[in-house]
């Protein structure tokens, strides 16, 4: 569709769409929003694999594709390795890989293929330094089959198998730091991102398809029907995510991290904003809250610190 | 045609650099090592080109990379082995469903406990159902010329589908035979380079593979599956007679048919332990025993008619399983016992379970199997119908 | 046709097979989901009030359809066979411009 010179002007991300609507993800799918980004930012020229997770649903079921990009379904576990072999053809077969008009090859799994099953695959594609991009979409649960715990979910929140009951809820371990374990391999570049801000997601895709190696991007992608929250408030969830520090968005790159604005600047908001708007907290008592408050800020003071010695 | 002699993981490394692979994914695992060892000192010698090689982190990532690396139109080889082979099971039948011709070759090994790297069918008899064909070479010449037929056979437009060629552990991954080589014209002419039924670098027209298929249609691509394995068996034939017409080596039989013309008693099995048979069978012979050998060359896709025509003219059939299935019996017994179910053609059969866990079989025990079986035919009725053979009793 | 996808959603149809012969060997797809409106899922329907709306484009970029569109005239309009109702258009419009009316079927 050809806009008019002055409304393409006003628009902050690229008007061209890659993603079909008609696809099948629930209301307010904050993974479905990430992959329209993701796909008017890269646009035809890439390749795409996902393994099990929402997105393979939302993809389209056969006969039917949502991308208009060649896209690959793969086994959970698999991500890593089958990025790294679509990787290795390309260059066998003597296509440009990444850069202006080269190839993106582009991994894209959920935070359990990716934080818990599919974390090997994951490990290995960074060590072996492939030249792609992983994209983990963090809805901080297993929603595809249900809603049921990964090791992203945070403290205290409600899944089907760590229920809130009478006495208890089962949900007591903090969220893993998949970016923590990223990092470590030193990777090309690595990033956290939101769909609250794609402006700052297609900068850093836009890194991604430049820089040499490989790249992994955690995007912080709301699940209204998991998160047991009103469909309407995904954006506004992700951007309390980012204000309360909850899930701030940073960078790294040579060994260097960078805090990325909108990241609180000065106090973080409280994170009972964040909470109150979702019904899977609701188990939690107030010393609950103060017990995932308390990680939030540590894990966000560490994170300035890293920034500031490693800045 | 040069000659050469080398170990069965060797002629393996050989046929892939001769079948131009374009990417390769390994891991280690005793005694398929040697194999990917080899690969990747032609890299590093220079003697390939155009050559990915990615060490992965496990045998399921292996398949993963190469299913990606094929669905993105390479050709693409891999080894493994036993434990390796089980770990890939899913990848086996991820490969199969979206119909990409990986070559694979798997030495056959022991499954643990207790740990073993011995001979033993039972690894690659456990992926019967995951849609690839199975070739199980007798010998290191085998080992070599399978696998430039498995590319040849796999990438066929009609068929499509992984090929697994499978040989012992040891008695052939490490043991240096003669083994005659092709010069690379003549491979290059024998094996074009592939042409893939899809690509995911196709942007003009870009497609998902393998999305999710709904009762309304998951059936008919099973079928699908089933059609190209049968189309197989044809193609099979079609490439072992060239290549026998090419190189002097016919491949145009799937079972192996050794003096079995006008045998009473034909001894049938798969892989190294064939030779052994088919040298007993010359002494047997000798000794005025009316015996064969028919050795199983491709368990899948399985070669029906022709069992069918070898049962219909001999008295009795040992089928001798270098694997077991739990609960049931050896696997080639029950399956050749199933074929011919249905058919006028109705030997006495016996199953012998043999060299499990790289256990010897010698021609001293062929010839013990040959007296049991004639005794068995005489009185026209089995003493047993599974005979642990080397059990200590 | 005036939406975002526009010959490619008029183009798009439902793929059935009747014989084992149509269908293609492996299960590589052939259409697009544009042939799926997913319009009946909606129990609220966003409606635009042009005079309160400045063409900020942050409903537009915040569809997770997407189903919203850029009219010649600047102004946004959503396609209705696609969207699901979910809202998130109307909360993050900082004019009030959308509201979401419940749909009477």
């Amino acid at each position: 569709m050809e806009l008019p010179a002055d409304v393409k002007k006003r628009l902050t991300l690229p008007a061209e769409e890659h993603f079909y609507a008609g696809h099948t993800a629930c209301q307010g799918c904050g993974a479905a929003l990430g992959l329209r980004y993701v796909l008017k930012v890269y646009g035809n020229k890439t390749i795409f694999t996902i393994p099990a997770c929402c997105s393979t649903i939302i993809a389209g079921p056969w006969p039917y594709s949502a991308f208009n990009a060649p896209l690959f379904h793969t086994a959970f576990e698999t991500t890593g390795a089958v990025i790294g072999g679509i990787e290795a053809a390309l260059k066998a077969k003597g296509y440009k890989v990444k850069g202006e008009d080269g190839i993106m090859v582009v991994g894209w799994a959920g935070d359990g293929g990716t934080a818990d099953i599919g974390l090997q695959a994951l490990s290995g594609f960074l060590e072996r330094g492939h030249d792609g991009l992983y994209i983990m979409y963090d809805n901080e649960a297993y929603m595809n089959t249900g809603i049921q715990r990964s090791s992203s979910t945070p403290y205290g929140a409600w899944t089907t198998n760590t229920p809130g009951g009478k006495k208890h809820f089962l949900e007591r371990k903090p969220k893993k730091k998949v970016i923590d374990i990223v990092i470590a391999h030193k990777p090309a570049y690595a990033a956290t991102a939101s769909v609250a801000y794609p402006e700052d997601f297609m900068r850093k895709l836009k890194k991604a398809k430049t820089i040499k190696g490989p790249s992994f991007i955690q995007l912080f992608a709301p699940c209204p029907t998991g998160w047991r929250a009103p469909t309407d408030k995904t954006i506004e969830l992700a951007r309390l995510a980012v204000q309360t520090a909850y899930f701030p968005l940073f960078e790294y790159e040579n060994g260097k991290y960078k805090i990325n604005m909108p990241s609180p600047s000065k106090e973080p908001k409280s994170l009972e904003d964040f909470i109150k708007l979702q019904g899977r907290f609701k188990y939690m008592t107030k010393e609950d809250i103060q017990v995932l408050q308390e990680w939030v800020l540590s894990e966000w003071e560490e994170l300035k610190k890293k920034a500031e010695i490693f800045g | 045609m040069p000659k050469k002699v080398i170990s069965g993981n060797y002629a393996a490394a050989y046929a892939a650099k001769h079948a131009r692979v374009e990417v390769v994914a390994a891991y280690p695992i005793t005694p398929q090592t040697s194999i990917i060892e080899k690969i990747a000192e032609f890299i590093a010698n220079g003697e390939v080109e155009n050559l990915e090689y990615v060490p992965v982190e496990s045998e399921h990532s292996a398949m993963a990379a190469c299913i990606g690396a094929s669905a993105t139109g390479a050709r693409t080889f891999t080894a493994t082995s036993a434990q390796g082979l089980a770990l890939m099971h899913e990848m086996l039948h991820w490969a199969a469903g979206a119909r990409l011709p990986v070559v694979m070759v798997n030495v056959n090994r022991a499954m643990a406990p207790p740990w073993s790297v011995w001979d033993d069918q039972t690894d690659s008899l456990a992926q019967r159902d995951t849609g690839w064909l199975q070739f199980y070479a007798e010998n290191n010449q085998e080992v070599y010329d399978g696998v430039l037929m498995a590319f040849k056979i796999g990438e066929h437009e009609k068929v499509n589908l992984p090929v697994m060629i499978i040989e012992s552990a040891f008695i052939l991954s490490h043991t240096y035979d003669v083994v005659d080589m092709l010069e690379q014209e003549e491979v290059d002419e024998f094996l074009p380079p592939r042409k893939p039924l899809y690509s995911l670098t196709d942007f003009d027209n870009p497609f998902s593979i393998g999305a999710l298929g709904t009762p309304a249609d998951y059936y008919e691509f099973r079928y699908k599956i089933a059609k190209a394995m049968e189309e197989a068996k044809k193609i099979i034939k079609e490439v072992g007679k060239e290549f026998g017409e090419k190189f002097g080596r016919d491949y145009s039989q799937m079972i192996e048919l050794y003096k079995t013309d006008d045998a009473d008693i034909v001894f049938m099995g798969m892989g190294s332990l064939m030779g052994t048979v088919k040298e007993a069978v010359e002494i047997l012979r000798s000794e005025g025993y009316k015996v064969g050998a028919a050795k199983v060359r491709w368990f899948r896709p399985f070669p029906r008619e022709e069992l069918y025509e070898l049962a219909k003219s001999v008295q009795g059939i040992a089928v001798l399983d270098r694997n077991f299935s739990f609960g049931q019996e050896g696997i080639l017994f029950n399956e050749a016992k199933g074929v011919l179910y249905n058919t006028g053609a109705k030997p006495i059969m016996k199953n012998y379970i043999v060299g499990l866990g790289g256990r010897d079989l010698t021609v001293n025990d062929v010839r013990k199997i040959a007296n049991n079986m004639k005794k068995i035919i005489e009185k026209g009725e089995l003493d047993k119908e599974i005979d642990w053979y080397h059990l200590k009793r | 046709m005036n939406t975002l996808f526009r010959e490619k959603k008029a183009n798009a149809k439902k793929i059935m097979f009747k014989s084992i012969d149509e269908y293609p060997e492996v299960p590589i797809t052939l259409g697009t989901t544009l042939s799926n409106f997913t319009g009946d899922w909606r129990n609220f329907m966003p409606v635009v009030d042009e005079s309160k709306c400045i063409k900020c484009y942050i409903c537009w970029k915040f569809c997770p359809e997407p189903a919203i569109y850029i009219k010649e005239d600047g102004y946004i309009a959503v396609d209705y066979d696609y969207c699901k109702g979910c809202g998130v258009c109307a909360n993050e419009c900082p004019t009030k411009a959308i509201t979401m009316v419940r749909e009477e079927k």
